[in-house]
C-alpha cells in the first residue's frame, strides 16, 4: 500500500513535511517496547508505537523502517522530527489508539509477514 | 572513514558518552552508514546494527559508556564493546529473556526488557563476553559476511 494510502486510512498527519507519493509499504509491525521491537528479525517498513522519544526513531533506523505512526496523539518534538528528517523516515500521527489502527491496517492489506510483489 | 572499499579491511573506533541516553545509537548509526557504503549484504548490515545497538544502549544503561572498536573485513564484522562499568554478577542470568537490572526511567522509555543481550547473541555467529564486578566488561561480537565454509 502506498504512505498516502496508510495515511488517509488513519486520519494521520504527517510531520515530517510531505508524503512522499512514491513510498510504498508491505509490512508493519506495533509495540512501545522498543526492546520487543528490536527482536524482530525480518524487515517491517512500519512501526506503530504509543512511545515517544529520539530512541523510537534511531531504532526504527536500525531495522529499516520506513515510517513510524505514533497512536494516541502522541506528538514527536522538533528534535525528533529532525531526527527523523535526516535518517530518511517518514513520521505520521494519528489520535486513533494501537488496536484500532493495527487492526484497520491488516484489514486494508498489511501483516507482519507482508505480501511483497 | 570515506569512500572505503569493500575488499580492504576498515577499523572504525567510538568513544560513547554515558551521560545521556536520548543521545545514545550515535555509534551504531555511524557503523550501520559505512557498512552500507563498503556494500555489505543488507541482511549483514542490519545485523551488525541491531548487535551493536543493543550494546551501545546496554553501556549507556548500565556501565556509563564506554569504547566500540569494529573491525570490518571481507570475511566478518568483528565488534568488541569495553566498558569500566560495575561488571555483571551473574551473566548467565544475564543471558536469560526478560531479566533485567535496568531502572523504571529506562523502562518507561520502551527499553530494559531484558532482551538486549540475548538479541545480541541472536544477531551475531559469535558472541563473549569477559566480565570482573568493579572492574567492568568487554563483549566481542562477530557477525560473518561470508557463508560458513567458503573463503
Amino acid at each position: 500500500m502506498k504512505l498516502t494510502e496508510l495515511s488517509e486510512i488513519l486520519n494521520a498527519q504527517c510531520v515530517t513535511g510531505e508524503i512522499p507519493e512514491e513510498v510504498e509499504v508491505f509490512t508493519a509491525c506495533g509495540s512501545d517496547m522498543m526492546s520487543d521491537v528490536l527482536t524482530i528479525s525480518q524487515q517491517k517498513d512500519v512501526l506503530l508505537t504509543g512511545m515517544v522519544n529520539p530512541q523510537v526513531v534511531k531504532t526504527a533506523d536500525m531495522l529499516d523502517v520506513r515510517c513510524i505512526v505514533f497512536v494516541r496523539d502522541k506528538k514527536p518534538d522538533e528534535a525528533i522530527i529532525a531526527l527523523a528528517r535526516e535518517r530518511g523516515i517518514v513520521l505520521l500521527c494519528t489520535s486513533e489508539r494501537m488496536f484500532e489502527s493495527c487492526g484497520r491496517l491488516y484489514a486494508a492489506g498489511l501483516s507482519e509477514k507482508g505480501g511483497r510483489p | 572513514m570515506t569512500g572505503p572499499s569493500p575488499k580492504d579491511s576498515l577499523h572504525l573506533h567510538y568513544v560513547v558518552e554515558g551521560d545521556n541516553f536520548t543521545a545514545a545509537g550515535e555509534a551504531s548509526s555511524n557503523v550501520k552508514r559505512i557498512l552500507k557504503q563498503v556494500g555489505l549484504p543488507p541482511e549483514i548490515v542490519r545485523k551488525v546494527s541491531i548487535a551493536m545497538y543493543e550494546g551501545e544502549i546496554n553501556m549507556v544503561i548500565h556501565a556509563n559508556g564506554g569504547e566500540i572498536d569494529v573491525d570490518v573485513s571481507p570475511r566478518e564484522v568483528c565488534m568488541v564493546l569495553r566498558d569500566r562499568g560495575p561488571g555483571i554478577p551473574d551473566v548467565k542470568k544475564a543471558m536469560q529473556e526478560g531479566y533485567s537490572t535496568a531502572p523504571d526511567s529506562i523502562r518507561s522509555l520502551g527499553f530494559g526488557a531484558g532482551m538486549g543481550l540475548p538479541n545480541m547473541k541472536k544477531y551475531t555467529d559469535s558472541l563473549e563476553i569477559e566480565t570482573a564486578l568493579g572492574v567492568g566488561t568487554t563483549v566481542r561480537m562477530t557477525v560473518k559476511v561470508q557463508p560458513q565454509g567458503s573463503n
